[in-house]
């Protein structure tokens, strides 16, 4: 393990991603070419420096897609697919929009409140999935999946309950008092716009995330279910109860994946609350290696190439769906390049290892005679 | 070891992500490469118009589509430059906000916002141009001294469609398919069923929502339409009358394989319709979106822009029934009857089921 050892290690892992999105220029490039469309002014928009107003967009959207990815990367250390964060995030929303738009307590305890009820139901809704593993051996993946669409269901038919009769095409919950609303901060100088308050609950998810995973006998425990349940099992864990309780905390936190968009932007849950955020979720989990670290810049690639195209449309006359092949295959390159590397790595310390061993057989043939 | 495989890959991540910040031109406001009547010598000064579509754009056969004749009828006319920009389903509010502010960056400072899916979005960018105007379509949700609010009388013209329905009937039972049960398809439901109790009181009819929001794929999903029309034939149905979008395709196969008719909306669809459904299509109720944004660029054009909502109806011309294909031409009289009542005032159309 010398230093410089480590170093080539981390060039190798360096190439991985780098790799990916190479990859990725080329497939859309082409794409491009062959559907006949203006490569170089796609390219320019969507590697221009964004306006300020796009930033706080871009930093917005990070924030958001940080919180997702950390509630699926959870799942994923200890080899749980939850893709149902989807279906999570938008019951726990619905129940804290409903929850503090009645506004039972005064101001801030009243923001407190909705984030303690999104949790509450973003982990209830996950423990579901939880308890069908345990007991009956259901597969997440199906369960998951199947309760997203439940959930959509679900909210749509008690959204029309707890919506007021107003008689607007925009069906929403009662909107959370102005005293219990998340102001925003002023992080761009000359924009109207402001990045979300509750960036603060992403840094310390972020943080909890690592202490607990990293510094923890429970995050050690999660990690080594994930990677062998036989020798957690060796090692005196409680695999079931492991099982139930991840899934749980990947649901809390899916929970709080729309408590910036409630509390800064929309005030309410309705027909317009941004859909779909449990999915990029688990893109960018993958794209940042479940790393707290990663899924940060991973959540901002995402957020710069989503915000980017919006301008698409407009200035290259290209659709801004797009983003949705850049981003897919760089996913896909970056599982592949993982792999390939990964590979490429076993067959080189394998060669150093023969190597070193003839060398020593050398040494010791030459040496015999003497 | 693991470790630094994955601080490595962070730090791959970061160089992109700033280099992509860093390296690179601004193609700011590069003024409308599609523009048509650029330099043209044409009376008065040029318009630019900024469309931004509801999800399905220029080609859904239906709303959109509507909405674009107008533009392109306006273009025909006077002197515009347009730019055109579609909605994507499932997006952000955010991103709906940043498709109107990118629009009046490029400089298109008349911006039709069609749907009221863009209500909110119209409400905060508008406050913050306010030398730019805008025409939101469908929606009184956002209000300001630079958005015309242009809505239309869908009830009134669901009435005339209701009243042919019962006319026509043979087993006494109609349907009514809704795309996604918001107040909006509510009126088009709440017209169509005192048309036909209009005419026949003791009718039957069968209603049924394909989605409730906020899953708005009702609007576009043909095997959500066709399912739910076969079972109002199979229930003995003769005519269903469609307020789905997209979705009404599937209402017209249905109507096809059981040899029964269907009812259009939005456009003229036994012109507009898939040629082999066409024939089932006994009329449909009109809703001239085209009309409202063509009036929208003249009254820029002719400097004459009114703030507020500007309703279409009956008797704007707002709202009509088709006679394309011939098959009312029997019932004509009687519906034109219905009509002057409604404009009249005779007879108060409800808005709401």
């Amino acid at each position: 393990m010398t230093r410089r050892f480590d170093l080539r290690r981390m060039g190798i892992a360096l190439s991985a991603p780098v790799l990916a999105i190479l990859v990725a220029v080329i497939v859309t490039s082409t794409i491009l070419v062959v559907a006949g469309d203006p490569v170089g002014e796609v390219w320019g928009t969507i590697l221009s420096v964004p306006r300020p107003r796009v930033i706080v967009a871009i930093i917005n959207a990070a924030i958001v897609y940080y919180i997702s990815a950390v509630a699926v990367a959870i799942g994923f250390r200890m080899n749980l697919f939850n893709i149902g964060v989807d279906g999570q995030y938008r019951i726990a929303a619905f129940a804290a929009a409903v929850v503090a738009g009645e506004g039972w307590l005064p101001g801030p305890l009243n923001i407190l409140l909705g984030l303690v009820v999104a949790m509450l139901a973003g982990g209830l809704w996950a423990g579901i999935a939880g308890l069908l593993k345990v007991y009956r051996g259901v597969s997440e993946v199906i369960s998951t999946i199947m309760l997203n669409a439940i959930a959509t269901v679900l909210v749509a038919f008690l959204l029309r309950k707890a919506a007021p009769q107003t008689g607007s095409n925009i069906v929403s919950t009662q909107p959370i008092p102005e005293g219990s609303r998340v102001g925003g901060l002023p992080l761009i100088p000359g924009v109207s716009r402001e990045v979300y308050g509750l960036v603060f609950l992403a840094v310390l998810i972020g943080v909890l995330y690592w202490f607990v995973l990293g510094k923890t006998r429970f995050g050690f425990d999660l990690r080594a279910t994930g990677r062998s349940e036989s020798a957690a099992v060796a090692s005196g864990v409680k695999v079931k109860r492991m099982v139930l309780l991840s899934m749980i905390l990947s649901g809390v936190v899916a929970g709080l994946v729309g408590m910036p968009l409630l509390f800064g932007q929309d005030y309410a849950y309705g027909t317009t609350f941004q859909p779909g955020l449990g999915f990029a979720g688990i893109a960018i989990a993958l794209l940042g290696r479940n790393h707290p670290v990663g899924i940060v810049f991973a959540a901002f690639l995402w957020a710069f190439l989503d915000q980017q195209s919006n301008a698409l449309q407009i200035t290259a006359g290209v659709s801004d769906r797009l983003v949705l092949i850049i981003q897919g295959v760089i996913v896909l390159s970056v599982v592949i390049a993982y792999e390939v590397i990964r590979r490429l790595n076993v067959r080189i310390e394998q060669r150093r290892v023969a190597q070193a061993l003839a060398e020593q057989a050398a040494t010791v043939k030459e040496g015999a005679p003497a | 070891m693991r470790h630094a495989t994955k601080v490595a890959a962070v730090i791959a991540a970061a160089a992109l992500g700033l280099a992509a910040c860093g390296s690179s031109e601004t193609p700011d406001t590069t003024p409308g490469a599609g523009g048509t009547g650029t330099g043209a010598p044409a009376a008065g000064e040029q318009i630019k118009v900024g469309m931004a579509y509801d999800v399905g754009g220029r080609g859904d056969q239906s709303f959109n589509d509507a909405a674009a004749a107008g533009l392109d009828k306006a273009k025909a006319e006077l002197n515009i430059d347009s730019k055109e920009a579609v909605a994507q389903n499932g997006e952000a509010e955010s991103a709906r906000e940043e498709r109107l502010q990118q629009l009046i960056d490029a400089d298109y400072t008349n911006i039709v916002a069609v749907g009221f899916a863009y209500a909110q979005s119209v409400a905060k960018v508008a406050a913050e141009n306010p030398d730019v105007k805008f025409a939101l379509i469908d929606s009184t949700d956002a209000k300001g001294a630079n958005i015309e609010n242009v809505t239309f009388a869908e009830h009134e013209g669901s009435f005339l469609v209701g009243a042919a329905a019962a006319l026509k009937t043979k087993t006494n039972v109609i349907g009514f398919v809704g795309g996604v049960e918001t107040p909006l398809i509510k009126k088009f439901e709440a017209g169509y069923i005192a048309g036909a109790k209009a005419v026949k009181p003791d009718i039957e009819i069968k209603v049924q929502y394909l989605t409730q929001p906020p899953d708005f794929s009702g609007f576009g999903d043909v095997a959500k339409g066709k399912a739910a029309a076969e079972g109002m034939y199979q229930a003995n149905a003769d005519i269903v009358y469609h307020a789905a979008g997209g979705s009404g395709g599937g209402v017209f196969q249905a109507a096809k394989a059981a040899n029964k008719l269907a009812i259009g909306v939005d456009s003229d669809q036994a012109l507009t319709a898939d040629e082999a459904v066409r024939d089932v299509i006994l009329t449909s109720m009109i809703k001239k979106v085209d009309v409202g944004v063509y009036d929208f660029i003249k009254s820029i054009s002719d400097d004459k822009f009114a703030a507020g909502e500007k309703s279409f109806d009956l008797e704007a011309g707002g709202v009509d029934y088709s006679t394309t294909g011939g098959k009312i031409d029997d019932i004509k009289a009687q519906l034109d009857e219905f009509k002057q009542k409604i404009i009249s005032g005779e007879i108060t159309v409800p808005t709401t089921p």
